[in-house]
């Protein structure tokens, strides 16, 4: 079996394929590029929450000669940006949901004077009154989407429990809360897009899926397949931002560039793209637990609420997401978990890295260490207690078939931070010192890959191709952001092929080029489309067995010879393969029950945190990252994945705040949405364990998502540990830290002198 | 109201360049436009991400904040630079070997803070390394596999207590 | 990229001489730049930029540091880079160099200036503290000749100054005598580097016989403008150095202190932890331990 295979490159650091371009300033993001004859297209966005536009007026200071104006009316398919509901309009018609919701386009060959273009447009408006928080709208008065105000909800039920609550020896409540999270990729949002009355339409784009976008283009512009081509453009991080967003970007640059004739390019500043752009979902978890006297687990109610923003989007798989992340690593024979996904009129949210499990893990591993304290057991010992081993049953009653090593995860944690001296240290440090310190751990899976049925449905084609200059390509749609794509699978083909790295290369991100492998998203391209390179690799060599002469064993060169004679026969030389399905994965979308995911990502993060107590200032002075994530094949990669998740969970915890005042975001410069820098990062301790998992390519499981879902709730538990109090909400910020401990203080009198 | 032009005339990559701008216009800008060198990045446009670094009559500047008017006289130095004769920079070596770039975006800023930073002071610390990089924000490697690629380059080598060493405080 | 060049004039005179002519020729028209860390990111954010600039950088005459022996004399144009690489700022006035680290970035330093940071007139302002406890002077200078007042009476409310509409700010001159001083710097902001401060509260002190015989207390968004906190001065002035001082000086801090809500934090915080930071000196002098 290939996953327990020696291998000689699969597992090996080799350099980043696309590295080089990168360190000497040569890769070519999307502002990078210029088109003949092209233009700059600007959005003018609503400055109202919600209401009616009475009028739109074009101020005479402007020649509106020069320009291309694009409003709803201009769009020949459907106002739609097709995602899961078609809900969402591509412009504004006629009513307004959101601050910043995009009403007109504006196309000029001067990008400045399409600026003053813009502040010329006035907009009147017949305000409604707005909802902006998950209270507001579960009130459902206002009404501001469907009849409900409800996006989707889930049930999920396992046993019964209410029939513990009478007779649990403890119950504990608790209710958490996380805000909303800006991705902050360094590369703004862009496209260009370029209109021709026979090709259709092509756009280049800073994006994760390039078919998503493709399928999007295709109502709105009312065309067929082969008259849309989308093509990545090098991308400078996306993290999920860059997941659903860019169907909307690429929809207004391809309607300007249909009107205007010419090409168009749109990409945002900062400012427009913090304040117009997906974010994380803001959520509100609400446990009730039943333990019996030694703090087994005998029921888990949760109450799971997101704000979703105004549209749809993607608000209800991210529930769904959370929902299943829930109840957290461990055995609970009673579980039942109602959540639901509230509109409000805010910038819509969206996929970030995650993808709902964050808000679920950091509610019930706050919960965790609530209930020790609660009932009086270490919250170390309370998790042993509980955790799900191999045999045991999930929430949805899935059997974990795999081996499930989170004591061993945990024992090497403990051990690598050395936790029990530290604190022991702390202990008898802290009432002395104005700075308090503490450790936190978490422990949590994140189910790799869509769930359940949602890779049948994706229905994946990839595999590989030979060129005549004697290259192999790797042809799948899956994109390269910073996370390895390009590297992994071109790994992962060398290696199932039997030829060098460096003879490997990947076709261009190109609906016109390659097949559709799903989109790059739910940790899911290693250890599906990764699986299905494997197998491409090892079906092209079978091929060219049995068709081209290839020997048994080969040389590089033999290898190519085979492949010249193949093209001979066939004209081509391609190798693609469609997903197959794992025979036991069954979910019933129903009951929320059965094999949620085909694999699950497992670790214990713990965090050593400083509380200051005369700054308020909380920070993380080392962190620890222990993971069973399946093979790992690039070790500098997954590392690298893991670092950086676990710094963008550091900022979610203490740094990243977005400031909404009237359903605008407020701070939206970088200088006033602030993520750690690199004084601020502690030092990250990455270690793996490895367990081939039998699906994956290689026996590699996902792991992009993993190392986000762990800091906060480990961060939160340190400060915990060090001050004795029990924040719930993030970001936990020093004001907010301020306002507990200061509490505690005697009340101080200000006086004049 | 449009204001005169000016021609700017300055070293750029060690080749005399002039350039015929609005005194005001971004060095940033005039670098990406102009010059037609895209390696430099615009990231915030505020100074606060350092994407958009390059170095300035040997000190380390945000060409976002730069008025090209400024640039008269100077030398500048851009990513397309920091490479000899083909040859790659210790650092470019050191960031493809331990990772130093993953979505690439902040990669030339970061290069050239830290190039400015081994100029100034050949064998740093931690703590100044983290100091020399901190107007660079990388949204994706957590820094750490950064700091190990400054390491690498300033010890010229490749050695595991360094490595070590870029992970303490 | 909100801004747009072509609307705006700029013109680099190249000397002093030049610049004070053509200001004193249109009083208010010209706006001098120098490093630009505050003009460009208003003007890339598409705020009000005034509409006719007049460049500072690379004049020489601006961009020095002379050390007088009685005292230090530090050109406008000289930049937090400059300061900081200066050994005489930093022996002799540690919480200069210790400010100018704190500016932004390593590549903001470069080019950020004092005259810049003091014109600006940001509450915040990061060098401003320092300066105010190092009894400092600023020199003004214009064609009609020059004129020393205290950095003290330079502000004068939210973003104003004392200067005439034809007036640069030429120079800041630093009394060379706090060797024998405890001294104290701290700044609290959102993160480590490149953080606009939430509060910073600088100290110099004299002891003589376990009593304050000299205090200087200033603070960054205390209020609306950098202050020395006169009051807190009062309240510690003559005291000796013990527990019983600690409070008063606390509660003259929370009375004197005006800060505001804003986007960055709250005047609850700022107040807090500006009295916090008083007693972390005041503590640090009881045991010895304050000359940082």
């Amino acid at each position: 079996m290939t996953t327990h295979a020696k291998t000689r490159i699969v597992g090996t650091s080799v350099p980043r394929k696309e590295g080089a371009d990168k360190i000497m300033g040569r890769a070519l993001y999307v502002d990078d590029i210029e088109r003949e004859g092209m233009w700059h297209g600007a959005t003018v966005r609503s400055s109202i929450p919600r209401g009616l536009i009475r009028s739109i007026l074009y101020d005479r200071s402007i020649d509106w000669t020069e320009f291309t104006v694009v409003t709803a009316d201009d769009i020949p398919g459907q106002n739609i940006i097709q995602l899961i509901v078609a809900d969402q309009p591509c412009l504004a018609d006629g009513k307004v949901n959101h601050c910043d919701e995009a009403i007109l386009l504006l196309a000029h060959p001067d990008k400045h004077k399409l600026r003053e273009a813009v502040d010329a447009v006035r907009i009147e408006y017949d305000p409604l009154p707005p909802v902006f928080t998950i209270e507001e709208s579960e009130r459902r008065n206002p009404i501001v989407w469907g009849t409900d105000n409800l996006f989707k909800s889930f049930l999920l039920e396992k046993g019964d429990v209410d029939s513990v609550w009478d007779t649990a020896a403890h119950i504990v409540e608790g209710e958490y809360r996380t805000s909303a999270q800006e991705h902050l990729y360094i590369e703004n949002n862009g496209v260009i897009a370029e209109w021709n009355i026979e090709t259709g339409v092509t756009v280049w784009g800073s994006l994760q899926c390039p078919f998503y976008v493709h399928k999007s283009l295709l109502s709105v512009l009312d065309l067929p397949e082969d008259k849309v081509r989308v093509i990545q453009t090098e991308t400078g991080g996306a993290f999920g931002g860059k997941e659903d967003y860019p169907s909307v970007l690429a929809a207004h640059a391809a309607l300007l560039a249909r009107k205007s004739g010419h090409p168009v390019k749109m990409v945002y500043d900062r400012m427009e793209d913090l304040a117009a752009t997906t974010k994380r979902h803001p959520s509100r978890i609400r446990h009730r637990t039943a333990l019996d006297l030694d703090g087994k687990l005998l029921a888990m109610a949760i109450d799971l609420a997101t704000d979703g923003g105004a549209y749809s989007t993607l608000s209800s798989t991210v529930l769904s997401r959370a929902t299943l992340h829930s109840p957290g690593p461990y055995v609970c024979p009673n579980v039942r978990v109602r959540s639901h996904s509230w509109a409000t009129n805010t910038v819509p949210y969206g996929a970030f890295r995650g993808f709902g499990a964050p808000q679920a893990i950091f509610a019930v591993e706050r919960h965790m260490d609530e209930i020790a304290a609660a009932i009086g057991i270490d919250p170390i010992e309370l998790r042993r207690r509980n955790f799900l081993h191999d045999g045991d049953t999930t929430a949805t009653e899935q059997l974990m078939r795999d081996p499930v090593i989170l004591d061993q995860l945990l024992d090497r944690a403990l051990a690598e931070s050395d936790y029990d001296a530290k604190r022991a240290r702390f202990a008898r440090e802290n009432p002395n010192s104005p700075v308090k310190r503490g450790m936190g751990i978490s422990a949590f899976y994140h189910g790799s890959g869509f769930t359940g049925s949602g890779e049948r449905n994706l229905n994946s084609l990839a595999g590989l191709d030979v060129t005549p200059e004697g290259k192999v390509r790797v042809l799948v749609s899956s994109t390269e952001f910073g996370q390895g794509t390009n590297t992994i699978l071109t790994q992962i083909a060398a290696e199932s092929i039997g030829i060098d790295y460096d003879d490997i290369a990947m076709a261009p991100a190109d609906t016109g080029i390659v097949p559709n492998s799903g989109p790059t998203v739910a940790s899911r391209t290693s250890m599906v489309v990764g699986r299905l390179i494997e197998r491409a690799g090892l079906q092209l060599v079978n091929l060219l067995r049995e068709h081209a002469a290839l020997g048994k064993h080969f040389t590089r060169d033999e290898f190519f010879a085979a492949c010249e004679r193949y093209r001979a026969l066939n004209g081509k030389v391609e190798s693609l393969c469609r997903y197959e399905a794992p025979p036991d994965i069954f979910w019933d979308d129903q009951k929320y029950r059965g094999e949620a995911y085909p694999a699950f990502g497992w670790s214990i993060q713990v965090a050593q945190v400083a509380v200051d107590t005369l700054t308020y200032s909380a920070e993380v002075e080392e962190f620890w990252a222990v993971q069973e994530v399946g093979r790992v094949l690039n070790p500098a990669l997954a590392g690298g994945q893991i670092e950086g998740g676990v710094a963008q969970g550091i900022g979610y915890a203490l740094y990243e705040k977005v400031l909404l005042q009237n359903g605008h975001m407020a701070n939206n410069q970088m200088t006033n949405y602030i993520m750690p820098t690199a004084e601020d990062v502690p030092p990250i301790h990455v270690f793996f364990e490895q367990i081939p998992f039998q699906h994956g390519a290689y026996g590699a499981k996902g792991i992009g998502e993993l190392p986000h879902d762990g800091p906060a709730p480990a961060i939160l538990n340190a400060i915990r540990d060090a001050t004795g109090i029990g924040f719930r909400a993030i970001p936990l910020l020093p004001e907010d830290l301020f306002a507990e401990l200061a509490a505690q203080l005697p009340a101080e009198e200000p006086s004049a002198v | 109201m449009s204001a005169p032009w000016a021609t700017i005339r300055f070293i750029l990559n060690g080749e005399p360049c002039a350039v015929h701008a609005p005194p005001m216009k971004r060095l940033l800008d005039v670098l990406r436009e102009d010059l037609r060198l895209t390696g430099t990045k615009e990231g915030c446009g505020e100074g606060e991400c350092g994407s958009c670094s390059v170095r300035m009559n040997g000190e380390l500047v945000n060409s976002c904040l730069v008025p090209v008017i400024q640039a008269e006289g100077a030398t500048v130095q851009t990513i397309e630079g920091l490479a000899t004769n083909g040859e790659l920079h210790p650092l470019q070596k050191a960031f493809l070997a331990c990772g130093g770039a993953q979505c690439g975006i902040c990669t030339p800023g970061m290069l050239m803070a830290a190039a400015q930073l081994l100029d100034v002071n050949p064998h740093p610390n931690i703590a100044e390394i983290r100091e020399g990089l901190a107007g660079n924000l990388c949204r994706c490697t957590g820094f750490m596999r950064i700091f190990e690629s400054v390491v690498k380059a300033a010890a010229n080598e490749s050695t595991s207590t360094e490595e070590q060493a870029a992970h303490a405080r | 990229m909100r801004g747009n060049a072509e609307a705006h004039q700029m013109i680099a005179p190249g000397s002093l001489a030049a610049v004070l002519d053509l200001m004193s020729s249109a009083p208010g028209e010209w706006t001098p730049i120098a490093g630009g860390t505050e003009i460009m990111v208003a003007h890339a954010a598409g705020k009000p930029v005034a509409e006719k600039l007049v460049s500072l950088w690379g004049i020489p005459e601006l961009r020095f540091i002379e050390d007088r022996t009685e005292s230090i004399a530090i050109g406008a144009a000289a930049t937090f880079r400059d300061l900081r690489a200066h050994a005489a700022i930093n022996a002799d006035w540690p919480l200069v160099s210790r400010a100018s680290s704190w500016i932004g970035s390593i590549a903001n330093q470069s080019r950020a200036t004092v005259g810049g940071n003091l014109v600006n007139g940001s509450p915040a302002a990061d060098s401003s503290p320092a300066f105010l406890v190092y009894d400092a002077e600023i020199e003004l200078v214009s064609s009609r000749g020059s004129r020393r007042i205290p950095y003290a009476a330079f502000h004068t409310g939210y973003k104003q100054n004392a200067m005439a509409p034809d007036e640069l700010l030429y120079a800041i001159h630093l009394p060379r005598r706090f060797a024998q001083h405890r001294q104290y710097l701290r700044k609290v902001g959102t993160r480590r580097a490149m953080a606009v401060a939430k509060v910073a509260l600088a100290v110099t002190a004299l002891l003589k016989e376990g009593q304050m015989s000299e205090i200087r207390v200033a603070a960054a968004s205390l209020a609306p403008f950098p202050v020395r906190l006169v009051q807190v001065e009062t309240a510690l002035l003559g005291q000796p150095i013990n527990s019983i001082t600690i409070q008063p000086a606390r509660a003259a801090l929370l009375a004197e202190a005006t800060p505001i809500d804003d986007i960055r934090s709250t005047a609850t915080y700022r107040r807090q932890v500006g009295a916090n930071l008083l007693e972390e000196f005041l503590i640090k002098l009881r045991t010895g331990d304050a000359s940082k």
